[in-house]
């Protein structure tokens, strides 16, 4: 590359880097006072271009990028007061579910006002034209991007570090109790910084409607770029915050102009791996001075009793008979309930045991599919073969991301698992030859043998159940109690010689594994996959799967997915907005009892 | 000999001198008390020893083992178990499985993913909390329990690795009168049946004096006076240190 074109590109990524930079100061400051993570947080960004290009067809550019911004601060403090001052002493857990709720309903308010097509932007007034750089061109759209960053950056530091409002806000970051002796008004002091964080969010993404179109699967993308930079800067520090979007923007920058755009996300990766390698906490983060434990004690499992154990007899023998009762369409929903009660069982054995926030569990799913359908199809292997080692890619998959997650802790893992499965997600869609793209893979059969809808479900009732099983039988293991005492009391768990990571890294790769197992069932079921087989949608069904069963319940998995897969059979197709009337229940179960539904559902036994 | 030695063991924090070259040693089945007032450097002395800090110069070795840069858990193989100030157990368990999985982990039995942990290492474990006086309360969950019974199951845990020396730091830290006397008492007997050294730190010094075989007092990070209970005692300089911080001279043994 000519020295031109590399000082273009690097210009380009720093103009990248200051949406970027934006978005993820906001989370940073947000979570700094409040303590939350906000999942919703590139919805905001997407709110911000959405509302952007349709002001600016009325107002023109200018204003629409402010006013625009002022909307989504507005709107970040409406859902402060209406939402989040309910759940501030709710389990980290659930408070994660109910930004993760606003995610989805707030998609799918923009799909209904502003439709399913990506919407143009205006080019910027006065800023349309480029400039020559040599024999290069810049946009001189990037030279304004390039020069705001810095310039939020130092608004913000002096913000925080001059007036009595930022004093207030560090002081609240530093020690929120103290703060509250202090006399401070919390209560609008997180308002007011959960506007402020959402101002930013919404002014990132006005200021981006020049280069990209408004389009409703940005908020995802945003949000697990957003995780990226702030676990690579440090969570909590604004001026890591900027250093990590420079390193990103650039590295995925260099990346397209090197002629690799697929290989960007590989990159985002391996920048992320080396920093948390060197420094687990970020450039310029610290170790978190009282990260939280669980909330609220968590509850003995039991082993099944002797009634839950005949339960599940007849349960099972009623499960063999079925088909000889049922219709093909029946036993059809009936396979992709043993499916999906496996998928939430493996979810809970890293989120209930082990502790593990994971809200990337999808990705394990999708790729034992895909790697079903890539063996069987392109590797041409027999089904049975590669129905056998699909599950071993996704658990070699778990093996390299579990190996990063554990290493965090909380919150931090939570943004991880994210940014891993969005990260799986991307290269599924963006990987033409291998997985199809947005296509999908399709004409992934079963074998002939197993042709027939029974046949199949005999399979999958005897590979899931066969799967569960060793999944409750590994919690009553010494392995399952080691987990528990991990998560319990970890300081105490190595003082008598556990080995806490690594048995969670384990957990992490077996609940991986038996991921994948669902998964490949589910393409051989489906005779096709699609991206959306590993997208997020399908990491918060699982999750709802879990918190509807019930956390601290053996089966709770069980009934939940059991519910959850029978209701969206019967109401998807009659609900145009699945997504968000998923999210309004969420949200409503979260603010109705924001001490876990497990605990209300085991209360009401 | 000593089954620990500790030799020049020094910490910094900024400008800070927290610990100042402290060498002392504890002997097989020898009860030994850390005392100091308050800022003395006991904390952070315990923290060099089980692993959580990495002193600055020194020397610690267990059995002649150096314990210097190892992981909590690789000192817990060397042999050393502890207690914790803020009491922690496995709060989600019974009162047996907290000690069933602190023998599995000593026995190396972890990796097992299909056998129930139910049956495994019942008698030993029945047999701690026999020791611990906790028999009858094994099936019941931790979180139940009250605050004195839980610093027991934590002994009995902290047992389980069969430790040749024991770390406690404020065994007793709040506890009424009664309490604290059992406490320092049961870890004194247990410790001298199994021949097992204990390192102990306690505010209470009618505790120190009735149960410690030997006392060692820090001051300021270094260490001022060593010897048995009798002869710390009459101490010109404890009693110096010791005027302010305690209210009524230790006259009673």
């Amino acid at each position: 590359m000519e020295y031109t074109s590399v000082l273009i590109q690097f210009l380009n990524g720093l103009a990248s880097a200051s949406s970027l930079f934006l978005v993820a100061a906001g989370l940073s400051l947000i979570f700094g006072v409040t303590r939350v993570v906000n999942f919703a947080h590139g919805s905001l960004y997407m709110l911000g271009m959405y509302m952007a290009v349709w002001l600016s067809e009325r107002i023109g550019f200018w204003l629409a990028v402010p006013m625009a911004a002022a909307i989504v601060g507005l709107l970040g403090a409406v859902v402060e007061m209406v939402l989040l001052r309910k759940i501030y002493q709710a389990p980290e857990l659930l408070q994660l579910l109910a930004t993760f709720a606003l995610l989805l309903v707030i998609k799918d308010a923009a799909l209904w006002v502003w439709g399913a097509e990506d919407l143009l932007g205006p080019r910027a007034p006065g800023f349309a034209g480029t400039v020559q750089i040599a024999d290069g061109a810049l946009p001189q759209y990037d030279l304004l991007l390039i020069a705001l960053g810095p310039l939020v950056l130092v608004v913000l530091h002096f913000m925080l570090a001059k007036t009595r409002w930022g004093i207030l806000i560090r002081a609240a970051t530093q020690d929120r109790e103290m703060a509250g002796a202090l006399g401070v008004n919390q209560r609008w002091l997180f308002t007011g910084v959960f506007a402020l964080g959402a101002l930013l969010a919404g002014l990132g993404g006005a200021l981006q409607i020049p280069r990209e179109p408004a389009n409703l699967s940005i908020d995802l993308s945003v949000i697990s770029d957003a995780f990226v930079v702030v676990v690579v800067g440090g969570l909590g520090s604004i001026p890591g915050a900027f250093l990590a979007a420079l390193l990103i923007a650039q590295a995925k920058t260099f990346c397209i102009a090197l002629g690799y755009s697929k290989a960007t996300l590989v990159v985002e990766f391996m920048v992320m791996a080396a920093v948390l390698v060197i420094r687990p906490w970020g450039l310029l983060g610290r170790v978190p001075a009282n990260l939280r434990g669980p909330a609220a004690v968590p509850l003995p499992f039991h082993p099944p009793s002797p009634r839950m154990l005949r339960i599940f007899a007849v349960l099972s023998g009623a499960l063999v008979l079925l088909p000889l009762a049922s219709d093909a369409y029946a036993l059809v929903l009936l396979t992709d309930i043993l499916i999906f009660a496996l998928f939430a069982t493996s979810l809970h054995f890293i989120l209930g045991p082990a502790g593990l926030y994971s809200f990337g569990h999808a990705a394990y799913f999708g790729l034992g599919a895909y790697a079903a359908g890539i063996f069987s199809l392109q590797g041409k292997f027999p089904m049975e073969l590669a129905l056998a080692l699909a599950p071993l890619a996704a658990g070699l998959a778990a093996l390299v991301f579990g190996w990063f997650c554990v290493r965090l802790s909380g919150v931090y893992s939570a943004m991880l698992t994210l940014a891993f499965a969005q990260i799986a997600w991307s290269a599924a869609f963006q990987w033409d030859a291998l997985t199809g793209g947005s296509n999908g893979i399709v004409g992934v059969w079963p074998a002939p043998w197993l042709a027939s809808k029974t046949a199949y479900y005999y399979l999958t009732l005897l590979l899931c159940a066969g799967a569960i099983i060793f999944l409750w039988r590994a919690i009553f293991s010494p392995f399952g109690y080691a987990l528990r005492a991990a998560r319990d009391a970890p300081l105490r768990a190595e003082a008598s010689g556990i080995a806490v990571r690594s048995m969670q890294w384990a957990a992490f790769t077996i609940a991986g594994l038996t991921a994948g197992i669902a998964g490949a069932l589910y393409a051989f079921s489906k005779g096709s996959i699609s991206p959306e087989a590993m997208g997020v949608q399908r990491s918060v069904d699982g999750l709802v799967m879990v918190m509807l069963g019930g956390l601290q319940t053996l089966s709770g998995p069980l009934w939940g997915a059991a519910l959850f897969t029978w209701l969206q059979d019967a109401a998807a197709r009659n609900i145009d907005y699945w997504r968000a009337a998923t999210g309004a229940v969420i949200l409503a179960l979260v603010l109705l009892w924001p001490n876990g539904l497990g605990s209300f559902l085991q209360s009401k036994k | 000999m000593g089954v620990l030695m500790v030799s020049n063991l020094a910490k910094a924090f900024g400008g800070v001198q927290a610990v100042a070259g402290v060498s002392f040693c504890v002997a097989a089945g020898e009860m030994l008390a850390m005392i100091g007032p308050n800022g003395a450097g006991k904390t952070t002395c315990f923290n060099m020893l089980n692993g959580q800090l990495a002193p600055d110069a020194g020397a610690i070795e267990m059995q002649g083992q150096s314990l210097l840069g190892k992981t909590p858990r690789e000192i817990c193989r060397a042999g050393v178990g502890r207690t914790f100030q803020i009491t922690a157990t496995f709060a989600s368990m019974s009162v047996r499985e907290n000690v069933q999985i602190a023998l599995l982990s000593h026995a190396r039995r972890l990796g097992s993913l299909l056998a129930a942990m139910e049956n495994k290492f019942l008698k030993e474990a029945n047999e701690l909390l026999d020791q611990v006086g906790l028999r009858a309360q094994a099936g019941r969950p931790c979180a139940e329990l009250a605050y004195a019974d839980l610093k027991r199951v934590e002994l009995a845990v902290a047992l389980a690795s069969r430790p040749r020396l024991l770390l406690m730091d404020e065994p007793s830290a709040g506890m009424a009168a009664a309490e604290r006397h059992a406490m320092i008492q049961l870890a004194a007997q247990l410790a001298r049946a199994s021949k097992i050294a204990v390192l102990f730190t306690e505010h209470d010094m009618e505790v120190v004096f009735q149960y410690a075989d030997r006392v060692i007092v820090l001051c300021e990070g270094a260490l001022i006076a060593q010897g048995t209970p009798d002869e710390v005692r009459a101490d010109a300089r404890v009693r110096r240190v010791y005027l302010g911080e305690l209210s009524e001279p230790t006259g009673d043994a």
